[in-house]
This record gives structure tokens, C-alpha cells and sequence, in this order.
């Protein structure tokens, strides 16, 4: 499993690893019942603190992602992916709303943004996840 | 969670220097970070813990038991590391482990060995002949090598390389694996911390100014640049220090959330624990 961490993003470290499982398990790179790392572990190898990863674990449960069994791991868990990606899929809509309307306000051309939609989706793909906040 | 370190307000006052009411507790299998300048007072803190200096008055639990009634058996349990280096010069590391074996009841003789070939530290030379480094390192390992539940490292890693540091460090996160151990290590290589600390700590002038986890603070707190007239428009209470540079006036806000929900300030930084210990000193109070 890989997760990239970055140090310099405003976004909280404990939201970039939560968002990189999440990712995983919705495009079944992580499949239900694979055992996760553990807490301790985990932070070890990010070397980041066990608060950090514990708050990303118990994020990730409360949303239904993984299941955290006492004294056993922590597991995948089975989750609906239609559900979820219709769920990203309404955000992102959200997201270009806004875009368009902020287009059309200041005249800007459609092929522009279609342009520009492009050019995101050819940059790395980690910005790309980011590029939302 | 079970703390496995409390201290509540410890005194000790000397003639030019006091520690007033200190108080904090790391939970069991946590990190601490300990911070503050030199001469805040994070070692006087930490050899009242160890009972090297008297305290005056307060209350100290180490492994949830009185650090003076049980301190013999509290001992055993707990490895430290101060910023003095306490070896004899002429000892080797090979003699080290001979004398801890009896000083010791949990000493592990394998374990000492693994960890000097792991740091590539020689078993048959003098002490003289080390580094400042790798006295550094053959203190922590000595500190670990009787598998303590408790950690308490004064500066382990001033005067160690990056590469050092991140060893150390690694050794540190791999010790905290067992989740009833814990580590309270004091320091100024702030970004060390910003790695793998749960807690910060933050001691000035004998007093704690904080001790929280520490992706509350760096995640809470920031820092607001903005120009004299926005910042006279901005409630003192809603800010903990500023400070008035020739350009721009820099403030250190608590909750950048609730900040941005009162005012139209765009430019909130991110903070470093650097940045934290410098404006909590250096800047002027609110009130």
C-alpha cells in the first residue's frame, strides 16, 4: 500500500492519509477484509505520531470504511461503491457548478475551462486529489 | 487511557529561578514533546521527576505510583537519558553492559549488543575515543537495553547528524510499538517532534504555557499576517500574542476556523512549533 505524505500541504496530515485509504478501498486497490496496519505501525512508517493515524483510522470507521476489532486489526470493510462514487460524483458536480458560474460571471469561454480541465488531469494525479481545497 | 506520567504543581524555587505549579500527564503510549528555551526549565523539571533535585512542594507519578515512595522499584522500570554525559571515559561499551547486568534486573545483555551493532558502535574502545554522537546513541541504547516502560530523554538528539537523528528517532517510534510504553524527551530540534510527538509540552520561566496534542496546535493554531488598521479592528480576545514587525503585524490566533468565520483576513499561516515558542516569547500579550 502507498501513501504519499505531504509535509508542506495545508491539509492536515491525518486527512491526507484518511483520503489515500478512502481512495484505495473505492477503486478496490484495497479490497473488504484486508487487514490494515496497524495504528503503531502505521505511524512508524509515516513517521508521523499515533495520535495522527488513530484520528485517520477513527475517521475512516465512523464513515464505514474499515472496521476496527479490538486486540485483532483493523480491516477493510464491505462498502457499497456505487453509493460512494454517486456520492463523489454529486460533490464534484458541486465543485463545477460553482466553476462554471464563476466563468460565466467574468465571460470566460467554455474551451478555456475545458482546457484547463485538461491540463489538470494530465499534472500529477496526487495534486489533482488535492487541488479541491 | 491510563497515564503513565502526572505531574501536578511541582515547585522548586531557587534564588534567580522557579518552577511554579507545573503541571501535565502523558498518557501510556504516547510521545511528549518538551519545549521551552534554555533555561525555561524543562531540565529542572526533569530531574525533579528523577528525584535528582528536592522539589519543594507538588505531586509526581511515574507508572501511576509516588516517584518517591517507589522510587528503587520505579527505577528499574524507567530508562533516561540526561544532557550530561555520565560514562567514565576509559570505560568500553563492552564494560557498560557488564556493570549494567548487575545494576539491572531486566538488563539485556543480547538486546545492548544488537543495538551496538545496529548503530555500528565499537564493543572494545574507550568511551574517549567516541563522537559526540555516538555517545549520544550509546546512551539511548544503554537507556533502552533494560526494556523500561517509560522513556525520559533530556535533548537526545543535540549535536547528532540528520542521519543520526532519524536512526534515533526510528528507535524511538519502534520502542513506542508496545502500546503501554511511553516517551517524554525534551528538545529543541523542534521539527523532530513535529514528526512523532502526540503531546507538546511548552514550559517558559518555570511555567507550562501549554500542553496539548499536537495536531491540535499545529493544525488550530496559525498564524494571521494582516496590515495596523485590520489588526485594530480585531478583538483581543480572540487572539493569544502579536508582534509588530516594520512590514506587518504577525498573530497568533487559537482557532483559525473560528477566526476566518469572524473576519475577512485572507492570509492565515500554518504554523511551525518554531514559530509557536517564538511568538508565545517574543510577542506581546493581548490583555
Amino acid at each position: 500500500m502507498e501513501i504519499i505524505i505531504s509535509n508542506s500541504s495545508k491539509i492536515p496530515i491525518y486527512e491526507q492519509i484518511k483520503e489515500q485509504i478512502k481512495g484505495k478501498i473505492v477503486t478496490n486497490e484495497l479490497k473488504a477484509g484486508t487487514l490494515l496496519p496497524s495504528i503503531r505501525n502505521l505511524a512508524k512508517d509515516l513517521r508521523c505520531s499515533v495520535i495522527t493515524t488513530k484520528n485517520a483510522y477513527e475517521e475512516l470507521e465512523k464513515e464505514g470504511y474499515v472496521t476496527m476489532i479490538p486486540s485483532k486489526g483493523i480491516y477493510v470493510a464491505e462498502i457499497n461503491k456505487e453509493l460512494v462514487k454517486e456520492e463523489q460524483l454529486n460533490k464534484i458536480e458541486n465543485f463545477v457548478d460553482k466553476a462554471v458560474t464563476m466563468a460565466k460571471m467574468n465571460g470566460i469561454e467554455e474551451k478555456v475551462i475545458i482546457e484547463m480541465i485538461h491540463i489538470l488531469y494530465e499534472e500529477d494525479s496526487e495534486n489533482e486529489k488535492y487541488s479541491r481545497s | 487511557m491510563k497515564n503513565i506520567l502526572e505531574v501536578k504543581n511541582l515547585n522548586k524555587k531557587y534564588d534567580n529561578f522557579e518552577l511554579k505549579d507545573v503541571s501535565f500527564s502523558l498518557p501510556e503510549g504516547m510521545i511528549m514533546g518538551f519545549i521551552g528555551e534554555n533555561g525555561a526549565g524543562k531540565t529542572t523539571t526533569i530531574k525533579a521527576l528523577l528525584n535528582i533535585i528536592k522539589k519543594d512542594s507538588g505531586e509526581i507519578q511515574l507508572l501511576g505510583r509516588d516517584h518517591l515512595k517507589e522510587e528503587k522499584q520505579i527505577k528499574e522500570e524507567i530508562g533516561v537519558v540526561l544532557d550530561d554525559m555520565f560514562f567514565p571515559e576509559i570505560l568500553t561499551a563492552r564494560d557498560i553492559n557488564r556493570i549494567m547486568k548487575d545494576v539491572y534486573k531486566t538488563w539485556d545483555s543480547n538486546l545492548f549488543n544488537q543495538y551496538l551493532e545496529k548503530f555500528l558502535l565499537p564493543s572494545n574502545k574507550p568511551i574517549k575515543t567516541f563522537s559526540k554522537g555516538m555517545r549520544k546513541k550509546l546512551e539511548i541504547i544503554t537507556a533502552l537495553a533494560h526494556h523500561p516502560k517509560l522513556l525520559i530523554l533530556d535533548e537526545p538528539t543535540s549535536g547528532l547528524d540528520p542521519i543520526a537523528r532519524t536512526e534515533v528517532l526510528d528507535l524511538f517510534q519502534d520502542f513506542i510499538q508496545n502500546e503501554t510504553c511511553s516517551i517524554l524527551l525534551s528538545s529543541h530540534m523542534t521539527t523532530d517532534l513535529e514528526h512523532i510527538a502526540d503531546y507538546i509540552t511548552f514550559i517558559n520561566q518555570g511555567k507550562i504555557l501549554l500542553s496539548k496534542t499536537k495536531d491540535e496546535i499545529l493544525e488550530q493554531y496559525g498564524i494571521v499576517k494582516c496590515r495596523e488598521e485590520e489588526f485594530q479592528k480585531i478583538d483581543p480576545k480572540d487572539y493569544i500574542r502579536y508582534k509588530k514587525n516594520k512590514y506587518q503585524y504577525e498573530i497568533l490566533i487559537e482557532n483559525q476556523q473560528e477566526f476566518k468565520k469572524k473576519y475577512d483576513i485572507k492570509t492565515i499561516d500554518k504554523m511551525t512549533l518554531d514559530d509557536l515558542m517564538i511568538l508565545m516569547i517574543k510577542g506581546e500579550k493581548s490583555c
